[in-house]
């Protein structure tokens, strides 16, 4: 950030269009679109932190049988709010207290912030040829929002949420768990918290589509634009349609809580699992939301180093709708176990594999694009092919899950947690790494250093496939999610992954070492420092881009 | 129509029956209407099966209610994870033995395959092009043909996976014959109750064992259980599930069976086991503080060391309750079924 500062204090005579405000207004009451994407990567990074290390200390409890730490580390907790030493049921609580929190931390306040909120705000107007986004103010409030979210999540660990601290319930927050299953307040913060999180994105989403609709530049057809510009625009329109089902479902949790309705009572005329429908018919669209824009990053930077403009750029694009389309119609697959009729899970079942095809065309797409290229192995390019690879693996074990009678098995085992972490962790996470590293110079005016940036990858690469891949051996032998404990059947297979946990934990060490050097004493970027395959605006622009781009419009031919 | 209504007759005639005297639906069915039992010849297999002849000269010579039931030791990898295993769990069930095939022989070679394609497509581009091997990059950015194949192709694959799969879901769904014998599981925080209202709705309690007493019983640690959950072996068990508090999941890994059990909802799912054994499984949906802690352990015996089970927990066992019913009923079941032709 001193970086950023210094150039401000050196730009500061230039030009009107590197005009800065003053600390607080700059940061605080913003509206620059690069400012504010600005805010929302730091914000990512800090909760990406708290949430890795909540992993950290479950695979550290995981590593041997029995329960080692979470007695300590409850009574710890207990002690920070003046309680007495915790009892095994209050230590299993935390358990799930934490699963909770990791799980809503990574995608409400790690992976979508960076990708939507960090990338999307950075670049999407720099791409579209925009000065900034179509509402800078609500795009700040967006921002804003996020924090008093994360406060009362955070918040909520502190207050009793039944037989023990905090919000025992899983992300996915089911009733009557969440409902007659958690006294005392924390659920409800953890409620309010996902309502704040949620309102956040829709403006956000709100804020993209109208930018992307409205404020592209002349010959910018919707046609010509770059493959990161729809993926987030695709994204948004996800977001924009799931996040008030899950409004509405997290609503009726409040209520049935504390107004004494009966929506998912059956006591009271309701059904547990009419939360389960309305949640996952916002929860899968989720996880596209959470893949998508990396989807798109993956593009440019597999276009970029292949020196050569993407394969197939319509089928990309279109791919990307129709994943979004289908993944509204196939939520119930989530629920194979809690009594679908056959007609149901047949159907599920169908719907559900049809999205591996346009995914399979994503993936043909970018070897075709490096097919005949000009290859150069840079980090983020490293970061792009171990993506494509690892979401590749993580895709087909979804197929496999799709299939409602294989699903009676594996369903809520390890393998699921194997699959979505294959997806997610080594998918998204991955392409948040190659979109960091592809445009750290260009948003922060200095290079990474390119030795630290490939040992990140090498050992990150190493450490999540240790981690996560026995995780299916585990799955397949039929061990439970969320579970503290487990019998010494399991004790192998665990001991392995937490080793990967380690590995993976130095791969962020060096992460960081190199960002903080890098941010210091980096060396200099121009403005388009990948040469002849970075072809999108922002590589005519400079390393950092002003303060204020394109006000004269550039014209796209 | 004659067949249904004479069947409508018997099915109300069991059932105010068995209101009447807590006797078996089974034995109802065969006694009040002969024709009913012909209609579902299924309802007489339990019966004819060489382990219930056995069972039947057991009675004979030890008096109803003998305790000769005693938990069977579990067998040291069957039934139960095995450290260090990829595989899944041995299957001892006709429909765990078809999908375990489905994802050996089909889905895990399809997978890995198409893993090992994309990989070596990655590879093979890394070194070919090259920058230092290629460095004048093709401009080639369309290929109608090639993008038809890719989607074309996925679409064959799927759908040859998709058939049977389905054809597996059609099979799992095929209820259990009217006769067979049911299980209701209720899940509560945080252990299981089994009852058994074919054979006078007792309920047996189910705990995990702590880590001393499992070892004592030479059970495995966190698997093991007080009261296991007991059933014949051979036949199908309709297994309904439910729960009391919050929402569970009866999950038993090696028989391919999960079923969540849901407060306000009865879920039904046939389970039919293979061999006589125990067979471990845990609670599967996320319900509390003790969710890792609520086992559960299924005990698969020969009909009759079945029915010595029942016995040993103050239930009724079907062919006592016939025995019984035999001399009572002979008249019974017309009157008590009037009503029923009427309406």
């Amino acid at each position: 950030m001193t970086t950023i500062a210094a150039d401000a204090a050196g730009a500061h005579d230039h030009h009107d269009a590197d005009h800065k405000p003053a600390f607080f207004q700059r940061w605080f009451m913003s509206t620059n679109h690069k400012d504010i994407g600005t805010l929302y990567l730091i914000f990512a990074i800090v909760a990406g932190i708290i949430g890795g290390a909540i992993s950290g200390m479950m695979r550290l409890e995981l590593a041997e049988p029995g329960i080692q730490y979470l007695q300590n580390w409850a009574t710890v907790h207990n002690g920070l709010v003046g309680g007495s030493e915790a009892t095994m049921d209050e230590a299993y609580h935390m358990w799930n207290v934490l699963i909770t929190a990791h799980g809503l931390i990574m995608v409400f306040f790690m992976v979508m912030p960076a990708m939507i909120g960090g990338f999307g705000n950075w670049f999407v107007p720099i791409m579209i040829g925009a000065p900034d986004m179509a509402f800078p103010r609500m795009n700040n409030i967006s921002f804003w929002l996020l924090v008093p979210a994360f406060i009362l999540l955070m918040g909520s660990t502190f207050v009793s949420g039944g037989s023990g601290l905090g919000a025992g319930v899983g992300w996915t927050v089911y009733a009557p768990l969440s409902t007659t299953g958690s006294v005392g307040p924390a659920m409800d913060m953890a409620i309010l918290s996902l309502h704040l999180a949620g309102a956040s994105s829709i403006l956000g989403a709100i804020n993209f589509i109208t930018t992307i609709f409205n404020m592209r530049a002349p010959g910018m057809t919707i046609n010509k634009m770059p493959l990161f510009v729809w993926s987030v625009l695709v994204t948004a329109f996800l977001l924009l349609l799931a996040l008030p089902v899950l409004a509405a479902a997290i609503t009726m949790l409040l209520t049935d809580r504390n107004f004494g309705t009966a929506f998912f009572n059956a006591a009271g005329g309701g059904d547990p699992l009419l939360y389960q429908h309305l949640f996952w018919f916002f929860g899968h669209p989720e996880v596209y939301i959470m893949i998508l824009p990396g989807f798109g990053m993956i593009s440019h930077i597999v276009s970029t180093f292949s020196k050569k403009p993407i394969f197939g750029y319509l089928g990309m694009a279109y791919a990307m709708v129709a994943i979004g389309v289908v993944g509204f119609v196939v939520w119930a697959h989530h629920m194979f176990t809690v009594g679908l009729s056959v007609n149901m899970k047949m159907y599920f079942t169908a719907a559900t594999m049809v999205i591996a095809v346009p995914t399979g065309i994503k993936i043909f797409s970018w070897i075709a694009t490096m097919w005949g290229g000009s290859l150069t192995f840079k980090t983020p390019m490293l970061w792009s092919l171990g993506f494509i690879f690892m979401f590749t693996v993580g895709g087909v074990t979804g197929v496999v899950l799709a299939n409602g009678g294989l699903d009676d098995n594996m369903h809520d085992t390890y393998y699921v947690v194997a699959h979505f972490h294959y997806v997610l962790s080594l998918g998204a996470v991955f392409s948040m790494f190659a979109g960091f590293y592809y445009w750290f110079a260009k948003m922060w005016g200095r290079h990474y250093n390119e030795l630290l940036g490939q040992l990140h990858f090498w050992v990150f690469f190493i450490g999540v496939n240790v981690l996560f891949f026995p995780m299916h051996f585990l799955g397949r032998q039929g061990m439970p999610r969320r579970y503290p404990d487990f019998p010494d059947a399991y004790a192998y297979w665990n001991h392995i992954a937490s080793l990967g946990y380690a590995i993976m934990a130095v791969g962020m060490v060096i992460f960081f070492i190199n960002i903080f050097w890098s941010l210091m004493a980096g060396r200099k970027a121009e403005g388009n420092y990948w040469g002849e395959g970075a072809t999108t605006l922002e590589w005519t622009l400079s390393s950092p881009p002003p303060f204020h781009q394109f006000e004269t419009l550039p014209q796209i031919k | 129509m004659a067949l249904a209504k004479l069947t409508k007759i018997a099915a109300f005639a069991a059932f105010a029956l068995s209101l009447g005297m807590a006797a078996p639906q089974l034995a109802m069915a065969q006694e009040a209407a002969p024709v009913a039992a012909e209609s579902a010849p299924v309802a007489e297999a339990p019966v004819t099966t060489p382990e219930s002849v056995v069972a039947e000269t057991a009675e004979a010579a030890a008096p109803a209610g003998d305790a000769s039931y005693t938990p069977m030791k579990p067998t040291e990898g069957k039934g139960m994870p095995v450290d260090g295993r990829v595989d899944f769990q041995d299957q001892y069930s006709d429909l765990g033995i078809y999908a375990h095939w489905l994802d050996t022989t089909i889905l895990l070679p399809i997978i890995t395959f198409i893993s090992l394609v994309v990989l070596g497509l990655l590879l093979w581009v890394m070194v070919r092009y090259r920058a230092a091997a290629n460095p004048d990059p093709s401009k080639v950015t369309h290929n109608s043909l090639i993008e038809v194949i890719w989607t074309l192709i996925p679409v064959l694959v799927l759908v040859g996976i998709a058939v049977p799969s389905i054809d597996l879901l059609a099979k799992q769904y095929k209820p259990a014959p009217a006769d067979a014998l049911t299980v209701k599981v209720t899940g509560y925080q945080w252990y299981w109750g089994y009852s058994y209202p074919d054979n006078g709705d007792f309920e047996v309690v189910s705990n995990m064992l702590s880590e001393e007493d499992a070892a004592a019983r030479g059970e495995p640690h966190q698997l093991g259980v007080d009261n296991r959950m007991v059933v014949p072996v051979g036949v199908p068990i309709r297994i309904q599930t439910t729960a009391a508090d919050v929402i569970h999941s009866f999950a038993v890994p090696s028989l391919w069976f999960k079923m969540d059990a849901v407060p306000g909802r009865l879920n039904e799912k046939v389970m039919t086991i293979n061999e006589p054994g125990v067979y471990y499984g845990q609670c599967s949906e996320l319900c509390g503080a003790r969710h890792g802690f609520m086992p559960i352990a299924v005990e698969a015996l020969p009909q009759d060391k079945f029915d010595a089970w029942v016995r040993s927990q103050g239930g009724t066992v079907a062919s006592d309750a016939a025995a019984v019913t035999e001399q009572e009923n002979s008249a019974e079941p017309a009157a008590e079924a009037a009503p029923g032709e009427a309406s």
